[in-house]
């Protein structure tokens, strides 16, 4: 790696600024010092380059040789582009991105007839969100490699991905929420996921004037039921809370099995210019949350039917085929009516992660604008609520003494502590958004043992199991939001990226960056045995259900209904059946029903139409998918297979003729000889 | 008989029952792009494995469908491999040495009698090709080995005994052993027979000479 005079500068004087607090004109002597002392050591050097001080076997440390497997699944959060990718550790090779919120013309995600139920809400069709957090299902508060969650921040939506497909099997649309930012964290079981709001709003009266945010306004944290077996979603309870923006949260483990924990700012309640207004207390919340208790209050019947509209996706394995159903009522509880159900923690300032080590007794707070990271004790928040140390209440949860719940501070962590991820030996690792860097630091102790830069403005971290009882401290994945000079450039927008530390030893070791799809926040990893093994291979076709599969070449068919045609086409290499079609004519509404015959280990087919405004289709083997086509000018119109299947692949081929309207053409279709 | 070769026919026929359930021949194909292995086994009455695969691909080639409802063998060969362990078990009761000549030349002819159809069918396959076939290489045939391997295009195609067939050819093996076994024990018993007789007195020897020249002559030849 060459030596960036530039980017070397610039940390330097970011760190040297923001961390000792010297005044710019000393921080800049000293770099001038360091410069001459870097020129003068790159002169002896007789190749003229220097490198940084990577450790010298990086290299060898994130090979893996061509044909052989990663030692870890991760999957990161795609951000704004609402999808979920899933990259190889240590390599970064990206294996696929899975399409969840968003629309994906590639796969046909969104367009087929079969997915496009998967992305309806109460609002209509809605081709995007944002996804934020992947939450891995627990057993025993461990990854367990059956599902992995995903987050709609936009409009709030909760998905769950089949970890054996890796394909999105399930969007719940969650009611009275905006902003679904604090989800979608899970308990040790996996008994629920939540989903908290960003955006408080109004929710009992829906139109209501902004300024009347203190008095009309609301946020509300969502426990949704993960059944057990098959995995379905439902949203078991509501909680009605003060409007607050509830932003990050974490489950208990162990002794705290029962609770869950929410960062919560702008406890100011400002709804306009939050930089600022939000920004007054020295210290807003962490909301502890009993969900046993609350399971308690809703047996005894204290959770208010609230009426709402909301969608529940579920795509069916079976038929390859989703649909939606629309809910109407959720169970909503107040915290008033409910006593012991939530409380609040101070926790200085604008807290955004908040995590819970995998002992279970420590919550940490990273308030992004604090000078300090603190570490509550689970055990002393309990005797805190026993002996009533409270500092009175709001909006009737009692606000625990910040004091009483405290197990210390970490002080001069850096700047802009944001969220933090533990290792298997007692330490925790706090992103430094600010000075852009990664502290490490000992929790129980609260010192700072190592701190490495980040290439730039680290957002999320992620230990595989890093969230979970059981770290896997091998590696440390750090994802930035600028990269600035990292890569080659690509005009004024770039990419963002992760970074890999080997964070096996005492110190932190900077092993590789890698470029990540739209913008990673969380993300979660695991050891790739606990999901590779399950991964399917084919979908097997005599267990296909779906209504307009064909099982053999022989079921092929074209069938009209009144204006709508329907054509069912048989795919197998390398050929369709029919490959040549008549008797469409313009006005009609066809429906391509297209099932690849294949039963080999990846042999996909794709499926596209000349003209037809939609998206091409990717069929897996054993599979049918539908795409619905209506053509505007009488003529014959090629298709052919859009993913390259074997040696003859550019033959795969057909002809459709449509027919001028008004016209009666006879249904005609063949393949080979007629 | 003795009864140790009484006792090791009944077995070794019984066993060949293994290849009513393990399959009793195997090709294993080899490519680049078939990392996780491509093979079909043949059984006493099926063929099972990757079938469709390699049906699919074969296409290409124009070789035939493998069909296993349209080969005949897989019918009759259950009823031969019945017969075979059902002879093998009474000619270890019966315990004649006529019956086990008898039983070791049936079993080696089926046993060529199915190596030759197998290397019929094989070749039948490997070059009865569709002229209109997308890869036509001039000259090339597909007949995959009878036994050992063999390159065709750009898949390596191994042809082995599996289990079922182990057994049998085990099974085959040990009945000629056991034939040799019997005539040439035969042989070394009437030789100690004879060193026996010395102690005997001449009148006695002669009596017995007689009997054994006589037992001798009716014993059918080795040649």
């Amino acid at each position: 790696m060459k030596f960036n005079v530039k980017n070397f500068s610039k940390q330097m004087v970011s760190k040297i600024s923001s961390s000792s607090i010297l005044p710019p004109i000393t921080a800049g002597l000293i770099l001038a010092i360091m410069f001459s002392i870097i020129l003068l050591a790159g002169c002896g050097k007789k190749d003229g380059s220097t490198t940084l001080s990577l450790s010298e076997d990086a290299a060898s440390k994130v090979f893996v040789p061509p044909g052989k497997h990663d030692e870890f699944y991760s999957f990161i959060s795609g951000g704004f582009s609402g999808q979920l990718a899933i990259y190889g550790l240590p390599s970064g090779r990206l294996f696929r991105v899975i399409p969840v919120f968003s629309v994906d013309p590639e796969k046909g995600w969104g367009y087929t007839e079969e997915t496009k139920p998967m992305l309806m809400t109460s609002h209509g069709f809605i081709p995007w969100d944002d996804s934020h957090h992947s939450e891995l299902s627990m057993t025993n508060g461990v990854p367990d490699g059956r599902w992995i969650f995903l987050n709609g921040n936009n409009t709030p939506r909760l998905a769950r991905i089949d970890l054996k497909t890796f394909r999105t099997a399930e969007i719940l649309e969650i009611p009275n929420s905006a902003g679904n930012h604090s989800s979608p964290f899970t308990t040790e079981n996996s008994e629920y996921v939540v989903c908290g709001t960003r955006f408080s709003i109004p929710i009992n009266e829906l139109d209501v004037p902004i300024d009347s945010y203190k008095e009309t306004f609301n946020g509300t944290v969502s426990f949704v039921k993960i059944d057990p077996q098959s995995g379905n979603m439902s949203v078991a309870f509501q909680i009605m809370s003060p409007p607050f923006d509830y932003d990050l949260s974490h489950a208990g483990k162990g002794p705290s099995h029962d609770w869950f924990f929410f960062s919560c700012y702008n406890t100011e309640q400002a709804h306009t210019l939050l930089e600022v207004n939000a920004s007054q207390k020295d210290k807003d919340f962490i909301m502890a949350v009993n969900w046993k208790k609350a399971e308690e209050y809703i047996a005894q019947g204290k959770g208010k039917d609230k009426e709402a509209e909301y969608y529940h996706n579920t795509y069916d394995e079976a038929s390859h085929t989703g649909k939606s159903e629309i809910l109407k009522t959720v169970k909503m509880l107040d915290p008033k009516d409910c006593p012991g159900m939530v409380y609040y923690i101070p926790c200085p300032k604008s807290p955004h992660g908040c995590d819970v080590d995998p002992s279970g007794e420590y919550i940490i707070g990273g308030g992004k604008l604090a000078t300090v990271i603190p570490v509550f004790s689970y055990s002393k928040m309990i005797k805190a609520i026993e002996n009533k140390e409270f500092d009175g209440d709001v909006g009737g949860i009692p606000v625990i003494k910040y004091e009483a719940a405290l197990h210390g501070e970490v002080q001069k962590p850096g700047l802009g502590p944001l969220h933090t991820e533990f290792d298997d030996k007692g330490f925790a690792y706090t992103s430094m958004f600010v000075s852009s860097e990664v502290v490490k630091w000992d929790i129980k102790k609260l010192e700072v043992v190592d701190r490495a830069p980040s290439f730039y403005s680290v957002g999320h971290i992620m230990i595989p199991g890093g969230d979970s009882k059981q770290p896997y401290g091998k590696y440390l994945v750090v994802m930035n939001k600028i990269t600035k000079d990292r890569f080659l450039p690509t005009g004024p927008e770039l990419t963002q990226s992760a970074q890999l530390y080997d964070i096996s030893g005492d110190k932190m070791k900077l092993l590789s960056d890698f470029p990540t799809i739209g913008e990673p926040h969380y993300a979660q990893g695991c050891p790739a045995d606990l999901i590779s093994k399950n991964s399917v291979k084919i979908f097997k076709i005599d267990e296909n259900k779906h209504p307009h599969a064909i099982k053999s070449v022989n079921d092929a068919k074209v069938v009209r209904n009144g204006n709508e045609v329907r054509v069912y086409l048989g795919m197998i290499r390398s050929h369709f059946t029919p490959d040549v079609i008549e008797g469409v004519k313009v006005g009609d509404k066809v429906y391509f029903h297209v099932t690849n015959l294949e039963q080999d280990w990846d042999i996909p087919h794709g499926f596209a139409v000349k003209g037809m405004n939609n998206s091409e289709m990717l069929i897996m083997p054993g599979e049918t998918q539908t795409i619905v086509w209506e053509p505007k000018v009488a003529t014959v119109y090629p298709f052919y297979c859009t993913d390259f299947c074997s040696a003859l692949h550019q033959e795969m081929q057909g002809y459709i003729r449509v027919q001028p309207a008004g016209s009666n053409p006879e249904i005609k279709y063949y393949l080979g000889n007629k | 008989m003795k009864k140790i070769t009484k006792i090791l026919l009944i077995v070794s026929s019984l066993a060949m029952i293994t290849a009513f359930v393990t399959p009793l021949w195997m090709i294993d194909l080899e490519a680049p792009q078939y990392p996780e292995g491509l093979g079909m086994q043949i059984w006493v009455n099926k063929i099972s494995g990757d079938l469709n695969t390699i049906n699919g691909l074969n296409h290409y080639i124009g070789m035939k469908k493998i069909e296993p409802d349209s080969i005949k063998e897989l019918t009759i060969m259950p009823f031969v491999l019945g017969g075979l362990i059902a002879l093998g078990v009474i000619t270890g009761i019966l315990g004649k040495k006529k019956l086990l000549w008898v039983f070791t030349v049936i079993f080696l002819i089926a046993g060529i009698a199915g190596g030759v159809d197998f290397y019929l069918w094989e070749y039948d396959y490997g070059h009865d090709l569709d002229p209109t076939a997308a890869i036509v290489v001039p000259g090339m045939s597909y007949q995959p080995p009878l036994f050992g391997s063999k390159q065709l295009l750009n898949f390596t195609a191994h042809s082995y005994p599996d289990t079922g067939g182990w057994v049998v050819i085990g099974a085959g093996l040990l009945t000629v052993l056991l034939l040799v076994y019997e005539t040439k024990f035969n042989k070394t018993s009437a030789a100690k027979v004879k060193i026996n007789e010395t102690k005997l007195t001449s009148q006695d020897n002669r009596v017995l000479n007689n009997t054994l020249a006589q037992e001798l002559k009716n014993e059918p030849s080795l040649a």
